[in-house]
This record gives structure tokens, C-alpha cells and sequence, in this order.
């Protein structure tokens, strides 16, 4: 179907939830009152602000994990033509690998991979 | 022969001879949506009602045996069961991203549909760069569950947000380097080459060795990606009631489940086309008897049986082996699935240009 078929995935999607949430409004039967609205925490009242300030473990992967997708996006256009290239691409990559193992061995001495 | 390039060509046909160009197009374009739409909702009703079958057969109990025979329309009982459920928004939540997240979800979901392909010939849209666009919109996944977790104002969704995103870019890299492995054994990025390069044998039976490790780091790594056991403590239901979805209910919780589930099949497709050849029949080399006579089974059942065995496989890891914890989970990606699966591309790179497999 080509390029469109793209654009019927995304409207099929659409109306697909949509028209089932549209539907469970419908026939639902629903009675408000004030304990509804509250957080589920298994029963206890909610303490303290929700957004609290989290490991900065989460964030040092995300940083190294983006030096590593960018890597990764590299490497599609190179492993496509890496047959017909022979010899070349094998060095290259082999080069390009040892660079980032360098960084990533850097990173790894620096402790950010380590789970407090 | 019958097939499904076959039945579409005629309808094709009929409609063109039948209507204007612009009302064909529109035509086809509901049909396909509405073929969508049902494939989705059918996959979901299966996927569940097969995973709590095989989670009961493992564990030498029934599972669901009442609704239906043989307990086959429990899913369906669920679905009605959901829809009159109440979809609650908490009062502190915000409410716009809170009923975006669900949207997104499955709007990724039903995109990785367009580049599979189901039989032969029976494909949405055969993209040049086929593998690379499942792997960058499988990547949106984890902006909806991010969403979803921190719009809640729950510490629990918040908590099991954070985790599953943590877990799913880390995994996204093996995945993305096994995949390549094939990538450069087929020298193209189109699904419909990987899977025609497949017709004298399949890659994990021609790649010896290097593929096989290629096929184990992806099924661990889509696994992980997946958000299933082992690697569920984004949802871990003993710690955080239910991840990121702790404050969905009805039908947007059913969109959540719906999209999860759907994500399974695929990434089992996708690893289904790359490794076990698609649609491709099980051939040897040269021997056209034999090729001839397994080319008798429609490449539907081919496809389906391969998906539906990794799906399998997916769910018998659920109940062998123990959950990970985070450290653990970070360790296992970074210590020793990426540089495997790196070193293991660069043995697979010198084994396509001496051209070792067969």
C-alpha cells in the first residue's frame, strides 16, 4: 500500500481507543464521592509530594545508553554495504569499536555503572 | 494458486472498474483499517486466553474452564468485564497526559504493524528500511509508559515509569546489534530481502554459531524490552501494585494490556522473519523434492507457527526463571549482553565476507 498505509495505521489506532473508551463512558454506571479521587496506594493516605527526587542511577544510563544509540544509528547505513565492502568495512568497524570501548571502559572505571 | 496477493489484485480490480480512483483508494484504506483493527483485537483475545492456558499447563493446574469450551471465551468475558469497568482520573493526575499515554501506546503498536509480513505477498507497506523503522518506532514505546507513570501522581507509577525506562533503552541496544548481525549477513535493510534470502535455509540454521548467539542475545533483550518476566520489576506486582499502569482502570488499562500484548507478537515477528525466515518454508539447500514438498503448507501457518513458538518460549521464561533485581537487570545488558553481542558482530562481519555460511 505504500507511504499511506502509515496514515490508515495511525487513524485506525485513534479510532480504535477512542471508540472504546467512547463506549465505556456510555455504559457505565458510575457514583462519585470524594475517596475516589485519591492516589492508590493501598489504602494509606498519600505522604509527601509525589514527584520525588529519584536515583541519579536512572539518569547516568540514559546518558551513556544515548552515546550508544547514536553508535547504533551509525552502524545501519555500515552494515548494509558492510558484504560488498569487504575487508575495509571489517577494519573500520573494528577501529570504530575499539574507540567506543574506550569511552565505554572510561565510564565504567568512573563507577556510573555501578547500582547504588 | 490461492493466496492473498491473489484475492487483493481481484478486489483491486473489481473496485477500479467499479468507482473513481479516489473512492477506491478511500475504500481500500477502510478495508485495510478495519482488517487492522480486527487482526489487533483478535491477537489480543488469543494472546491472553494462550498465556493464562500455558502459565495453568506449566503449573499442572486448569486455568479458565468456565466461560465457553474449554474456558476459550474467558478473554472475551474479560473484554465486556473491562468496558463497563470505570475509567477513573485521580484528582492530582494531569488529566491531558494521563489520557494521551494510552493513545500513544497504541498508536506504536498498531505502527509496527506495516512493515510485517504476515504470508506472502501479504504486507502493508515493504519499506526500504524495514528493520530500522521497527526499531525506531518501538523506541516511542517508552516515551508512553514515561508518560503514563509520571502523569499519574502516584509514587508507585512514578517508581515503575522510571524503571521500565531505565530497562528498555538499555535493552533497545543488544536488540538493535543482533538485529544487525542479519543485517549484514542479507546486505539490506527491506524485509521482503531478508526473508527471500532465507529460501535455501533459514539464518540460524545457515549462520552457524554466531547467529545462534545473535538469535539468544535478541530473545533476551525483546524480552526485556517487552516488559515481561524475568525482567517485569516495572511492574513488579509484590512492590509496586502494577508499575505504571497502578492508577488506569477499564479501558484504558485494557488499552495499556492490549498494546502490551500486541507488542509481544510483534517483537516474536519480527525475530520470527529475521532468524526463522518469515514465511519462508523450511528448505535445505538444493534438495527441490523436499523443498517442493514443504512448499505445500500455505506460508501463513509458516509464519504464525514460527511467531506463536517464540511467543511460547516468551511465556515459558515467565514461569522458570526468578525475577531480576535492577542492579542485576543493568548488569546483565551492561557487563555482558552488549559487549557479546558487539564482538559478536564483528565475528559475523568477517564470516559474511569470507562467506563461511552457507
Amino acid at each position: 500500500m505504500g507511504a499511506s498505509s502509515l496514515i490508515v495505521l495511525i487513524i485506525a489506532a485513534v479510532a480504535f481507543s477512542g471508540i472504546a473508551i467512547l463506549i465505556s463512558t456510555f455504559v457505565l454506571k458510575a457514583s462519585t464521592n470524594k475517596q475516589k479521587g485519591e492516589p492508590y496506594e493501598c489504602g494509606i493516605p498519600t505522604h509527601g509530594k509525589t514527584w520525588i527526587q529519584l536515583n541519579v542511577g536512572y539518569y547516568l544510563f540514559a546518558l551513556i545508553f544515548l552515546i550508544f544509540d547514536v553508535e547504533l544509528v551509525f552502524l545501519y547505513p555500515w552494515a548494509v554495504v558492510a558484504k560488498s565492502m569487504g575487508w575495509v568495512a571489517l577494519i573500520e568497524i573494528v577501529i570504530f569499536f575499539f574507540i567506543l570501548f574506550m569511552g565505554f571502559l572510561y565510564a565504567h572505571k568512573k563507577g556510573a555503572l555501578k547500582w547504588m | 494458486m490461492w493466496s492473498f496477493s491473489h484475492i487483493a489484485n481481484e478486489m483491486h480490480e473489481w473496485l477500479s472498474k467499479t468507482f473513481n480512483p479516489t473512492l477506491t483508494l478511500i475504500i481500500e484504506m477502510v478495508i485495510a483499517g478495519v482488517a487492522v483493527i480486527g487482526l489487533f483485537a483478535g491477537l489480543g483475545l488469543v494472546l491472553v486466553i494462550m498465556e493464562r492456558k500455558v502459565s495453568a499447563w506449566m503449573q499442572i493446574r486448569l486455568g479458565p474452564n468456565r466461560v465457553g469450551p474449554k474456558g476459550m471465551l474467558q478473554s472475551l468475558a474479560d473484554t465486556v468485564k473491562l468496558l463497563v469497568k470505570e475509567g477513573l482520573t485521580p484528582d492530582g493526575a494531569d488529566k491531558f497526559l494521563f489520557n494521551l499515554a494510552p493513545f500513544i501506546a497504541m498508536i506504536v503498536a498498531m505502527l509496527l504493524m506495516a512493515p510485517i509480513a504476515f504470508a506472502r505477498d501479504f504486507q502493508l507497506w515493504d519499506m526500504n528500511i524495514g528493520v530500522l523503522y521497527v526499531s525506531a518506532v518501538s523506541s516511542i514505546m517508552v516515551i508512553s509508559i514515561l508518560i503514563a507513570g509520571w502523569s499519574s501522581n502516584n509514587k508507585y507509577s512514578l517508581m515503575g515509569a522510571m524503571r521500565s525506562g531505565a530497562q528498555i533503552v538499555s535493552y533497545e541496544l543488544s536488540a538493535g546489534l543482533s538485529v544487525l548481525a542479519i543485517v549484514v549477513l542479507t546486505g539490506s535493510l527491506q524485509v521482503s530481502d531478508i526473508i527471500q534470502s532465507q529460501k535455501d535455509g533459514w539464518w540460524i540454521f545457515k549462520g552457524h554459531i554466531p547467529v545462534i548467539i545473535a538469535f539468544v542475545t535478541f530473545i533476551i533483550a525483546v524480552t526485556a524490552e517487552t516488559n515481561r518476566a524475568p525482567f517485569d520489576l516495572a511492574e513488579a506486582e509484590s512492590e509496586l501494585t502494577a508499575g505504571f499502569h497502578t492508577e488506569y482502570s477499564g479501558m484504558k488499562f485494557a488499552l495499556f494490556f492490549l498494546a502490551e500484548y500486541v507488542n509481544v507478537f510483534i517483537v516474536c515477528a519480527i525475530g520470527a522473519t529475521l532468524f526463522l525466515g518469515g514465511w519462508m518454508p523450511f528448505h535445505i539447500g538444493n534438495w527441490t523434492d523436499f523443498n517442493h514438498v514443504m512448499d505445500y503448507i500455505p506460508s501463513s501457518i509458516w509464519f504464525f507457527g514460527k511467531t506463536f513458538f517464540l511467543i511460547f518460549v516468551i511465556m515459558w521464561f515467565r514461569w522458570t526463571f526468578p525475577r531480576l533485581r535492577i542492579d542485576q537487570l543493568l548488569n546483565l545488558e551492561w557487563k555482558y549482553l552488549l559487549p557479546i553481542s558487539m564482538i559478536n558482530l564483528v565475528v559475523v562481519t568477517a564470516m559474511a565476507i569470507l562467506k563461511w555460511h552457507f
